[in-house]
């Protein structure tokens, strides 16, 4: 008798929780799943900061990024020294051209002589802060320089312009066009995906083949074929929205089958056959039962597309068959490191190397963390 | 079986086909034709031609029809062997290309099997230690793997390679051997400089492997005939690479299919970092110079090469798994 009065409260604990579980929308249940996936959330957050800087790019660059300066090309990058004799007192060292006796070239070298103090919110190149209105206001920036003087935290190159704020800017079009691009190849992918699916047949038969066929070919000599047959004379813009056509219209495949995976998966299953029975018409049978079910699989999907499109890009902006400059992306600043004599003398110029390799780990644990929390029944 | 193989047949010529129209897009999608860019040639070098020549030249190559029937005197001269002039090195297209498509077959079919003998036993050990620090390692490995581009690793390894070495890591031949024709001694420096650009080139597709390996291996080793076996009394060994691993292997081995189009892709922009004699470069300078018919000519090669690469592929699989040759009865 006693026995049971001390299990008693125990047994209403668990049923609290199981309750918790049993109520729990698919959302909160797809939820509590992925944050138990720690690399996930880790993921998410970088990708977040990532597409913060992209957002905020022109506040948090401390040079214009697109300023030339033949005399300041190849400046190695610049530490930022936080404390001087007078105590806290974060400065860089101006620089000063010093003549080789032997080879003539004038090199830049730090002149600890002189220092130029950084300071947060200093006033830089003005530019207009997401299209609302025009500022000169940066996160951080040196105070009292001579005119066209600077800090390269990541050095230069060749052309003498910054390599920390052209990497910050190049952020914003690496991102959007993976996004546009993937944004684009899910349209592509649910559409396809989905009528093979649904309508099985010739018509699953001829989409399935055509995608055989597309993953059966080698990828990156037709996006090359396809990019250099842009015209030269389009636009920056032009040029971007073409990259990204091009982009998706190869890589909607691996989402076409999914979706149409879980099409046939679901259309066998009790519920969707209930809602026939009473008589839902196909277009709410879809959106309102089947869609549900499978969003989670589709955004985990598009998740996993994206590194894909990013790395894309890269290359294909690396070879100089994706943009073109004076548009600025990871792929871009790359491309100067392609000599190694140049990469030798300024090895900094690999630093694009860094962020590529972030965004595509994070984009790969979160798309994994998501496809895991997919299934919140699994 | 023979269903099986002849429906695998049809689809690699449907794909030929495809590649094929693909290709004759991207030939005439730069504004002028032919005729066009041959005469600006010509005007470059400074010899000129008359618009009625002009105007034969156009009949000749069929230009003024429509473009199916332009399509179809293509494909057939291609079928003949005959890819057209190169614009801009002044030789017939087969001749420029010469054995820079065999090169970078060779790459390709290097990296795939390097692909296959890495991510096989890392996937086992990977799956019998789960949760060990060499699986930890591995599985590191395997994330950079999969997240670093293969041009950024060539682009790193070069850097590398010259920086503390003092060396040039790349080309596929050396020196002596780069123009000289063919023979046991030039295959031999071939063999020594192909690991390196092989393994640029694997290394995504490994650490994918190793993934997928890992993971079946784990689902199959948890079933009940794995522990029948045990309390058998089967060591550990047998027990493991007489069943699991079998079973594990297919899911495995059909990537492949999908893994070679893919190395092929990379192997093109990998040339271009490690200055491979391959068709890369080749390709980029002919999509530059808008060269079309050499650039034709390596798109549709590299397509058909693949499609048979792809195909040769399949077949091993329907050799290693029983279930997809019995598919077709």
């Amino acid at each position: 008798m006693s026995a049971a009065i001390e299990a008693g409260p125990v047994d209403l604990a668990a049923s609290a929780a199981e309750n918790r579980f049993a109520q729990a929308t698919q959302l909160q249940l797809t939820w509590w799943r992925f944050r138990r996936h720690k690399l996930a959330v880790i993921s998410l957050v970088v990708i977040v900061l990532f597409y913060g800087v992209a957002i905020f790019a022109d506040f948090l660059a401390s040079t214009d990024p697109h300023a030339t300066d033949a005399r300041r090309s190849f400046i190695p990058p610049q530490g930022i020294h936080l404390f001087d004799e007078s105590g806290f007192n974060p400065h860089v060292y101006g620089l000063k051209g010093v003549r080789d006796t032997r080879t003539f070239k004038v090199s830049y070298q730090p002149d600890p002589a002189r220092k130029l103090p950084v300071r947060l919110f200093a006033r830089g190149y003005s530019y207009s802060f997401l299209g609302l209105f025009e500022t000169d206001i940066h996160l951080f920036g040196i105070e009292g320089g001579r005119p066209g003087e600077s800090m390269f935290l990541l050095g230069t190159d060749q052309l003498g312009r910054d390599l920390y704020s052209r990497m910050i800017v190049a952020t914003r079009v690496s991102l959007t066009i993976g996004l546009a691009g993937v944004l684009l190849s899910l349209f592509l992918g649910v559409l396809l995906g989905g009528l093979s699916g649904l309508y099985g047949g010739w018509v699953d038969l001829v989409i399935q083949r055509v995608i055989e066929v597309l993953r059966s070919v080698p990828t990156i000599p037709l996006w090359m074929g396809l990019a250099a047959a842009l015209p030269r004379t389009w636009s920056v813009t032009e040029v971007y929205f073409a990259i990204t056509v091009i982009i998706s219209l190869i890589g909607w495949t691996d989402l076409a089958r999914v979706v149409r995976g879980r099409f046939l998966a679901l259309r066998e299953e009790d519920f969707v056959v209930a809602a026939e029975l009473s008589g839902a018409r196909q277009g709410r049978i879809i959106f309102r039962h089947m869609l549900p079910s499978f969003a989670s699989h589709i955004i985990a999907a598009t998740t996993l597309a994206l590194p894909a499109m990013i790395i894309s890009e890269t290359s294909l902006s690396f070879l100089g068959l994706g943009l073109r400059p004076p548009a600025v992306s990871w792929g871009i600043l790359l491309q100067d490191a392609q000599n190694i004599q140049v990469l030798a003398g300024a090895p900094w110029l690999l630093a694009a190397a860094v962020p590529v390799t972030l965004v595509i780990l994070a984009f790969n644990f979160l798309g994994d963390g998501l496809r895991d929390a997919a299934d919140p029944y699994g | 079986m023979v269903i099986y193989l002849l429906r695998r047949l049809g689809l690699a010529l449907i794909t030929c086909v495809f590649i094929s129209i693909f290709t004759f897009v991207i030939i005439r999608l730069p504004p002028g034709d032919f005729v066009d860019a041959y005469i600006a040639n010509l005007a470059a070098s400074g010899s000129t031609i008359s618009v009625e020549q002009a105007e034969a030249m156009r009949h000749e190559y069929g230009l003024d029809r429509p473009a199916f029937v332009q399509y179809w005197l293509w494909i057939g001269r291609v079928l003949d062997g005959d890819f057209g002039v190169s614009m801009v090195w002044r030789r017939p297209v087969t001749e420029v290309i010469g054995d820079r498509l065999w090169l970078t077959m060779a790459v390709s079919v290097a990296a795939l099997f390097l692909t296959w003998i890495l991510a096989l036993p890392i996937g086992i050990y990977s799956a019998m230690r789960q949760y060990s620090i060499g699986d930890y390692i591995f599985t590191t490995l395997g994330f950079i793997g999969l997240a670093v581009p293969n041009f950024l690793l060539a682009l790193i390894l070069m850097y590398l390679g010259f920086r503390y070495l003092g060396l040039n890591v790349g080309g596929l031949f050396s020196a002596e051997y780069a123009q000289a024709p063919w023979s046991l001694g030039r295959a031999w420096d071939l063999a020594k400089h192909l690991p390196l650009p092989a393994a640029v080139l694997a290394l995504a597709g490994t650490a994918q492997l190793i993934r997928i390996m890992r993971a079946n291996l784990l689902d199959e080793l948890r079933k009940p005939y794995v522990i029948t076996a045990r309390a058998k009394g089967l060591t550990e060994r047998r027990t493991v690479l007489k069943y699991p691993v079998r079973a594990a292997l297919n899911p495995f081995a059909s990537s492949l299919a999908y893994l070679f189009p893919y190395l092929v892709s990379g192997s093109i922009i990998v040339s271009l970092v490690l200055g491979l004699p391959t068709v890369g470069p080749l390709l980029l300078q002919a999509l530059v110079a808008q060269d079309m018919f050499l650039a034709g000519a390596i798109v549709l090669l590299l397509g058909v090469m693949t499609v048979i690469g792809t195909l040769i592929s399949d077949m091993l699989l329907m050799w290693i798994d029983p279930r997809i040759r019995l598919e077709g009865r």
